[in-house]
């Protein structure tokens, strides 16, 4: 009455996979331990799952393990047909008894149970029996025990009790490989792609499955040619019919020109897709792109995320562009302070562009705390200088300075003895410079320097010392051979000049003699200076004299007296200092006469002796404090040229 | 875990299958598994019991691919539907963009899927989430079962739907209304980023 066991069907020719891997392991324990482990097994699935095929494999296992044991298999209804039978002979007991021996037993298709209530009671007697004497028992049905219609509540408890398992359609990888092991079966051999196309036409079962191999097998038999994916696809009529064919084009990595119709995961590519470009719209974009950004380049971005966080924000460009115009405005303050102090530089401000303000007020303390360099002396007015032959290359060189200011002649060092007026020039370049937007004109003579530097050496602020030169826009230095000898001073100096070279920031100088003839200037800064232009002043001419002369005496309010311009001016000078000098002494003896400024009263102070009586009782020199008369020229050498009592006069006052 | 990072350009969705036990939620990603192209999708991680039961949790990331210059990913993830798991569910639904709430249509199991959903509210209440105010969807699942067994889409609806957000008749063991379900949570998830979950 027991239907044999197929012996195509065992467990090494069942395919695993994920969807019954369990069913599978709990089948082969079963087979090992029959009784020991899961009793009953309770295997359900939809149809063509493999059920069947898993109930004999368990029985072939066992019978393997232990062909000793008595195994049966049997499908509810010839459980049912067997029943029926043995009762109508009146041998029901020993139908009963014949189960109930039965070491293994294999039901089959046990939804069937549906509406026959003696069977039901039957079979839950049959199961307790062989649970008590130890017997497996492995049911299969198309759903589990709760689902089958009508079933008696202790028979469903009872199928449950043990382990209940599904077996679910296998996934893409187990149909191809049931497929390779069929086709294999089968002898048959096919291109590779086809059975890849056969298992991506989706079957949630495979008896269709084995259904559309044997297709193929057919028909590569009859026409006595093998076939590629592509006739497979049409064979099967997969691709006409949607789902199944986008399936497989997108398993071939296909676009989504190619996509079916019914590509489940195509279809929700294509969806989302929608959804995020909606999401993700274009302004969005270009705020990340900006956040990206500045974020990258240490700014804080708070603005801009604030307007990710809003739905439907207005003017977002405006917004990047004026958070763009901040940040610029920042790099610009960070560098200017970065200039005068550049520790000050390092503040978490000028990366904030939230905190504009409060960089700008940083920024503003900086400026005012940071000293300018010492500029040029406003005594000393380009106007103010007389030209002549003996100058006017040198003042020609600077009125190219100053009309291209770092470019031209860079460095320019002036040259000349003292007293030619290289201080008057230096100062009057330096002035007009300074007149320039945003000047900053370094104008000191070289002494001055030198003390700055070791004053800043001193208070261990050299930092601060060199930023305040760095962001001059002109240096000029009086005198530079006083540098001589002073080691770190040339270095320093040596620095500034080519990091305000390089920025074509101008460098004027003055010294006594050509730069390679001063002596203990290092090589390096001598070269330097004579690599920008050197022009000479030299003893001043007639006219610069005449300049000079009438220059000081128109300041006099005096008409001058043109036979002592004529005078002065012929007389030889070595400088205008010197020049100057003389005129002093002229002066003096009128103011001390009362008289009048003539040239003779100039030929007798310089050639002759000037009387001296006089000169005492003038009134403009008073406890050895000298007002120059001639105003801004307070030069040692201008004013002590008549001291000779002085001895007599100090006693004097002091009694 | 931010949905939207527009410094790496980068848009992660984490959605996260609730519901009862043996609704059908590591079903749903089996099936979407078995749909996503091989390139497109990880590896799926199933941590299950020696019964198939989820234990600890399944994970399937699949990645999109570049969408609107943002390289897209989902990461799918189920909970444990077995009531003694709850602190493995709480911690699976941290950081969760969206829900799906996987019920079971059998009407005997009417009240593990009430209660289910009620330990989905206290456990987002856990991670300061409102049910509320995360995207949500619900499937209705095992629609295939024979009508005397389940209950109807309407009736569920009624029943769990209190908010009236998406829902989904569902039969995931062969797929139907596994990509609706899917595409209804990617749908609500993505439009909450446009409403400014972003950064």
């Amino acid at each position: 009455m027991t239907s044999a066991l197929n012996p195509k069907y065992s467990f090494d020719t069942f395919v695993v996979g994920a969807a019954n891997r369990l069913a599978v392991t709990a089948g082969r324990t079963v087979a090992e331990n029959p009784g020991a482990a899961y009793n009953p097994l309770f295997i359900y699935s939809g149809s063509g799952l493999g059920k069947t095929h898993l109930l004999m494999a368990v029985g072939h296992a066992a019978k393997k393990a232990a062909p000793a044991l008595n195994i049966e298999y049997l499908t509810l209804d010839e459980y049912v047909e067997a029943f029926h039978a043995a009762i109508a002979a009146g041998q029901g007991d020993a139908f009963r008894r014949r189960f109930q021996n039965v070491d293994v037993l294999l039901v089959d298709d046990v939804q069937f149970l549906t509406n026959r209530k003696e069977m039901q009671s039957e079979l839950l007697r049959l199961t307790e029996a062989l649970q008590v004497g130890g017997h497996q028992i492995v049911l299969t049905s198309d759903r589990p025990p709760p689902e089958i219609a009508d079933l008696d509540e202790r028979l469903i408890s009872r199928l449950s009790g043990g382990l209940v398992v599904d077996i679910g359609a296998p996934d893409y990888e187990t149909r191809v490989a049931i497929l390779r092991r069929k086709a294999e079966e089968r002898g048959a051999k096919f291109e590779p792609g086809v059975l890849e196309t056969v298992a991506g036409a989706e079957s949630g079962n495979v008896r269709e499955l084995m259904g559309a191999l044997n297709r193929l097998v057919a028909f590569q038999a009859v026409n006595d040619r093998s076939i590629n994916a592509e006739t497979a696809k049409q064979l099967l009529g997969i691709g006409s019919e949607g789902a199944d064919g986008g399936k497989a084009a997108a398993r071939e990595g296909a676009g989504p020109a190619a996509r079916g119709p019914g590509d489940e995961f195509g279809d929700f590519l294509a969806d989302v897709t929608v959804t995020v470009g909606k999401a993700v719209e274009a302004w969005r974009a270009r705020v990340g792109e900006a956040v990206l950004r500045w974020e990258g380049e240490g700014y804080r971005t708070r603005r801009l995320e604030a307007l990710l966080e809003r739905d439907t924000p207005s003017a977002v460009d405006e917004v990047i562009a004026s958070f763009t115009q901040d940040v610029e405005r920042l790099k610009e303050l960070e560098a200017e302070v970065a200039e005068l102090d550049p520790q000050a530089a390092g503040q978490s401000v000028f990366r904030d562009p939230e905190r504009l303000g409060e960089a700008e007020e940083v920024a503003t303390k900086v400026r005012d705390g940071a000293a300018p360099p010492p500029g040029p002396s406003a005594a000393f007015p380009l106007a103010a200088y007389a030209v002549g032959p003996s100058n006017e290359v040198a003042v020609g060189a600077a009125r190219a300075v100053l009309k291209q200011p770092g470019k031209k002649y860079n460095p320019l060092v002036l040259v000349g003895k003292s007293g030619l007026g290289k201080t008057h020039l230096l100062n009057a370049i330096g002035l007009e410079l300074a007149r320039g937007k945003r000047a900053v004109v370094a104008c000191l003579s070289t002494q001055a320097f030198v003390d700055e530097l070791i004053a800043a050496i001193d208070g261990d602020r050299v930092d601060w010392w060199r930023a305040r030169y760095r962001r001059a826009t002109a240096l000029l230095l009086d005198d530079i051979h006083l540098i001589a000898g002073k080691e770190r001073t040339q270095e320093e100096l040596f620095n500034l000049f080519n990091l305000l070279q390089d920025k074509e920031r101008q460098l004027v100088f003055t010294a006594p003699a050509q730069p390679h003839a001063l002596p203990g200037l290092e090589e390096r800064i001598a070269s330097r200076l004579a690599g920008g232009l050197v022009v000479e002043i030299t003893e001043p001419d007639r006219e610069v004299k005449r300049a000079v002369l009438e220059r000081l005496l128109g300041q006099q309010n005096a008409s001058p007296d043109p036979a002592l311009v004529d005078y002065l001016a012929d007389r030889p000078a070595e400088s205008v200092r010197g020049l100057v000098g003389e005129l002093q002494r002229v002066v003096g003896a009128a103011a001390a006469q009362d008289g009048p400024l003539t040239a003779g009263l100039a030929r007798e102070v310089l050639e002759g002796q000037a009387p001296r009586d006089s000169r005492r009782s003038a009134g403009f020199r008073t406890s050895g404090i000298v007002v120059s008369s001639l105003g801004g020229i307070k030069s040692r050498e201008k004013i002590v040229w008549d001291w000779s009592d002085v001895a007599d006069r100090v006693i004097e006052e002091f009694r | 875990m931010s949905l939207v990072n527009f410094t790496t350009r980068e848009i992660t969705c984490k959605i996260v299958y609730y519901g009862p036990g043996r609704s059908g939620k590591t079903t749903n990603l089996h099936y979407i598994y078995g749909r996503v192209p091989d390139s497109r999708r990880g590896r799926l991680v199933s941590l299950a019991t020696q019964t198939d039961r989820t234990l600890f949790f399944d994970f399937l990331p699949i990645d999109l691919g570049q969408i609107s210059g943002f390289s897209t990913r989902f990461q799918l993830y189920t909970v444990p539907g077995q009531v003694y798991y709850n602190a493995t569910r709480r911690l699976v639904l941290q950081g969760a963009d969206g829900v799906v709430f996987v019920g079971d249509s059998q009407a005997r199991q009417l009240d593990e899927n009430l209660e289910s959903l009620q330990n989905l509210q206290s456990n987002l209440l856990e991670h300061g989430v409102d049910i509320r105010t995360i995207p949500l969807v619900l499937q209705y699942n095992k629609q295939d079962l024979p009508r005397e067994l389940i209950l109807s889409a309407a009736d569920l609806d009624d029943a769990l739907n209190f908010r009236g957000v998406p829902s989904f008749s569902a039969d995931a063991l062969h797929g139907k209304g596994v990509f609706e379900t899917l595409k209804g949570i990617s749908e609500l998830v993505l439009k909450k980023l446009a409403a400014g979950t972003a950064a």
